[in-house]
């Protein structure tokens, strides 16, 4: 019975292939035969050997990771539109993999027995299928992939690689989308074309046919020297003949290629020679990303994404690179320094995107800030949201259309984010609530109100607040913004006393007997939460004792304690052992968090050695000397 | 025994050993003429299957009610034009599909009170008995997992177009009864989510 659910699925599935391939009538007869199925994070769709299921899945949303449990080792992601579980069903064997769900996940379960038939009847979906179990070879371990779909099958061994594959014979990745101009075309338009498609060689083509090359180096050398003017033809001036490869070329030929014939950019041809159509470019970029992540590769990579969703993987991949350099025990300040400035290219990248989006550019400047950790440049993980945007003051008469504006931009800009893997903000503390998305005026005076009216409240929002840090935009605003806080606070000395007391109410992280207290309820029962008793009484603390030096602009914790160990040298060696406990503790939870998938904040205490355990100890020592430290000097005894 | 009963605060309405995952939900949505209990009328019935996380898209129910009474106003929000509701079941016969389509399952739904009064009344018409399962509401269920704090005002009303934004569950479907069942399915299986990492759920706690 065709119904509204159904339809719904045939829509989705019609974008991906092989489904696309299907008629419309029977991709409708399919979807009205499918299941939908909830994984929560972490779920076992199947495990290995388990016996299969009666159907394959197809992610509709989320991920899902294929393992080989025995070395728990991630063979392959699957993303939306992603099929996985077939293979066994056609081969009528057991699963060899298990299927995880990497995030939460909601997948469509086609029942194999209907779906079998078009398999065999379409050409079309049958060549898909065979190619991508033969092409995956992605990794060293996919040969285990690639096992026959049907019977015997000749087509299969033309593709198959050697057991022996290692990453370096992996085929590489092209962009297929190759920008082309005809030969009579002038450099002048040559170059505004390789602008707006932000690419660094243009593949000139006379009937189809790849007949020459210009690279930016051309027009440096041949153009910008004042040999050739600007209205030359793209032919004139034209690398020829353009030297040409086949597509199926793996990451080392590719290197091997350009270093022979010193070239950045190779075209790829259906056969390999001039005399077919180009079908893709292969540039030196492309050879260095195939070979690995690396930040100066992903910030390219980020601004070449054009939608938020090309940055998802950027993202995944800059958490790999955390790992690897977790792994290499590379200082955690630096580390925390480039993760940080990825995270934020990111998130500029969304921003600048969101821009574009928009029906007109913004009325006024404005500036988006980024709140608490992510302010404070100590965020690793993907973790919630907290943002803000501060634009310049207006006239009455614009007052309404401008704030309409923003909070419509930042709705788009919180959802970009989510999209990339920010959760929402549970608080709501995001620019697209109306609270945190204000003029200056605005902002200022909301400060001046939670600084002359300090209850519990207003010291938590303050917390909050007052570690930002300025994303994009326009960074008078901010300035001005932080100098207003400064003259309020050191107008209103009772409220360093409210924060005094708000940071030392984070829960101890010992009990009585020194030993770890852990939660009491919920799904982290029984685990210690390393932000809550660990972190932020750190981080509470140096925010207090920064603000009563009228430092402006460090917000990032531990360098907050190195500029303290420096006003204060009386207290140098509390401060330099609290910089250092904050940093153990942040690298603590990143491991813990990219161990989990998860942001990391809930530690399962028999997980740890005895020696992660006493180092861990150890840092609570300073903390408890730092609260007395600040309990003192702020007198906090008259207050509470 | 009296005794004893007399210090549990409230009586389980399951058994301890019956998860979540093994109950049978049917979540519903009507589309209706109008909000007005004795007056309007329901368009069309959508509900679907929801067990062990899985919702099986054949068997979901969606059917167009023959009425004779019909609303001008309320066709832009749902589009179902008096003219498609010709050859359609009658109110009766469609009552007694959906009747044996839901079973004893428990009814889960956005502000569940509107759809199960306004089937009741349909059946009261019908001289049919009124519905005696069990029911869920995702929009009062949604409220249980936002965090209580003087921070962030909770509204009072979430409606489904607020939980399909937050989950990000696709409005393609938005007014129609079955695609509103599917939001409010999805929705269910997040908050139920949200719930479990809050505190440990069961199906009894659902319903406190």
């Amino acid at each position: 019975m065709k119904n509204t659910i159904s339809q719904r699925v045939a829509d989705f599935l019609k974008n991906y292939p092989p489904f696309n391939f299907l008629h419309p009538k029977d991709l409708e007869k399919l979807s009205e035969q499918i299941s939908i199925v909830y994984k929560d994070k972490d779920a076992v769709i199947f495990a290995e050997n388990d016996q299969t299921h009666d159907s394959f899945y197809v992610v509709h949303k989320g991920a899902v990771a294929l393992k080989k449990s025995t070395k728990n080792t991630v063979l392959d992601m699957c993303d939306e539109g992603d099929i996985f579980g077939l293979r066994p069903l056609l081969a009528q064997e057991n699963y060899i993999m298990e299927a995880v769900a990497h995030e939460e996940s909601i997948l469509y379960a086609i029942p194999i027995a209907v779906f079998k038939p078009y398999a065999l009847e379409n050409r079309n979906v049958g060549n898909f299928l065979i190619e991508s179990y033969a092409s995956n070879t992605r990794n060293p371990y996919s040969d285990i992939h690639k096992d026959k779909l049907y019977g015997d099958d000749d087509l299969l061994n033309e593709n198959r690689h050697s057991s022996n594959d290692s990453f370096d014979l992996a085929p590489i990745k092209y962009s297929k989308k190759i920008v082309t101009c005809s030969p009579s075309t002038t450099v002048k338009e040559v170059a505004r074309i390789m602008n707006k498609k932000k690419v660094g060689a243009i593949l000139i083509v006379d009937e189809m046919l790849p007949i020459g090359i210009l690279t930016d180096k051309d027009l440096r050398n041949k153009i910008v020297t004042g040999d050739f003017p600007i209205t030359t033809t793209a032919e004139t001036i034209m690398t020829k003949p353009v030297i040409t490869y086949p597509k199926k070329m793996t990451v080392t030929e590719a290197q091997m290629a350009m270093m022979k014939s010193s070239i950045s950019h190779l075209c790829l041809t259906k056969d390999g020679t001039v005399n077919t159509k180009a079908v893709g470019i292969l540039s030196k970029h492309d050879v260095m990303v195939a070979l690995g992540n690396n930040p100066a590769v992903l910030i390219k990579a980020l601004k070449r994404a054009k939608k938020t969703k090309e940055i998802k993987p950027i993202r995944n991949r800059i958490m790999q690179l955390l790992q690897g350099y977790l792994d290499q025990n590379i200082p955690m300040t630096l580390i925390a320094k480039i993760i940080t400035e990825l995270n934020e290219a990111c998130t500029t990248r969304v921003i600048e995107i969101c821009l574009e989006k928009m029906s007109s550019p913004p009325p006024v400047k404005f500036a988006w800030l980024a709140l608490g950790s992510q302010g404070r440049g100590e965020q690793m993980l993907h973790t919630d949201q907290d943002n803000a945007i501060v634009y310049e003051n207006v006239n009455e008469v614009f007052r309404d259309e401008t704030r309409i504006y923003f909070l419509k931009f930042a709705a788009l800009v919180n959802k970009g984010l989510f999209d990339i893997g920010y959760d929402y903000c549970p608080a709501e503390m995001m620019a697209s609530n109306p609270k945190w998305c204000m003029s200056l005026d605005e902002w200022k005076s909301q400060v001046h109100h939670w600084i002359t009216n300090p209850g519990k409240n207003e010291v938590l929002l303050s917390f909050i607040f007052f570690d930002y840090s300025r994303t994009y935009g326009d960074a008078e605003i901010v300035s001005q913004l932080s100098d207003s806080i400064f003259e309020n606070v050191k107008a209103n000395p009772i409220f360093y006393m409210h924060l005094v007391s708000g940071a030392l109410q984070s829960p101890s992280p010992t009990g009585f007997f020194r030993q770890f207290l852990v939660e009491q309820d919920g799904a982290n029962k029984d685990n210690f939460d390393i932000k809550r008793r660990a972190l932020m009484p750190l981080t509470d603390a140096a925010r207090v004792l920064i603000l009563s030096h009228s430092v402006k602009s460090i917000s990032n914790t531990a360098e907050r304690f190195e500029k303290l160990a420096e006003l204060e040298p009386n207290n140098r060696e509390l401060y330099l052992s609290c910089s250092y406990s904050f940093k153990a503790l942040l690298k603590f939870r990143t491991k813990q968090g990219l161990l989990h998938h998860d942001s990391g904040q809930f530690i399962a205490l028999e997980s740890l050695s005895k020696m992660e355990k006493i180092k861990l100890k150890r840092t609570f020592k300073t903390i408890k000397e730092l609260q007395e430290l600040i309990s003192v000097r702020f007198n906090i005894s008259n207050l509470v | 025994m009296g005794l004893f009963n007399f210090w549990k605060k409230e009586e389980n309405l399951f058994d301890e050993n019956i998860t979540i995952e093994e109950t049978r939900f049917v979540v519903l949505d009507t589309e209706t003429t109008g909000f007005d209990y004795e007056n309007d009328r329901i368009l069309c019935i959508g509900a679907l299957v929801l067990q062990n996380g899985v919702i099986s898209v054949q068997n979901s129910f969606e059917i167009y009610l023959q009425q004779d009474h019909y609303d001008k106003s309320t066709a832009q929000i749902h589009g179902i034009l008096k003219d498609l509701l010709i050859k359609r079941p009658s109110e009766l016969e469609a009552l007694e599909q959906f009747l044996s389509f839901l079973g004893d399952s428990i009814i889960v739904a956005h502000h569940t009170i509107f759809d199960v009064t306004m089937i009741n009344k349909a059946l009261e018409r019908n001289n049919l008995p009124q519905l005696t399962n069990k029911t869920l509401d995702t929009a009062y269920l949604y409220k249980r997992t936002l965090i209580k704090s003087h921070l962030f005002e909770r509204k009072d009303h979430y409606t489904l177009d607020d939980l399909a934004d937050k989950f990000d569950i696709s409005k393609k479907d938005r007014h129609t009864a079955l695609g509103d069942a599917y939001i409010t399915a999805i929705a269910f299986l997040k908050i139920v989510k949200k719930l479990r990492e809050k505190k440990e759920v069961n199906l009894n706690s659902l319903f406190k």
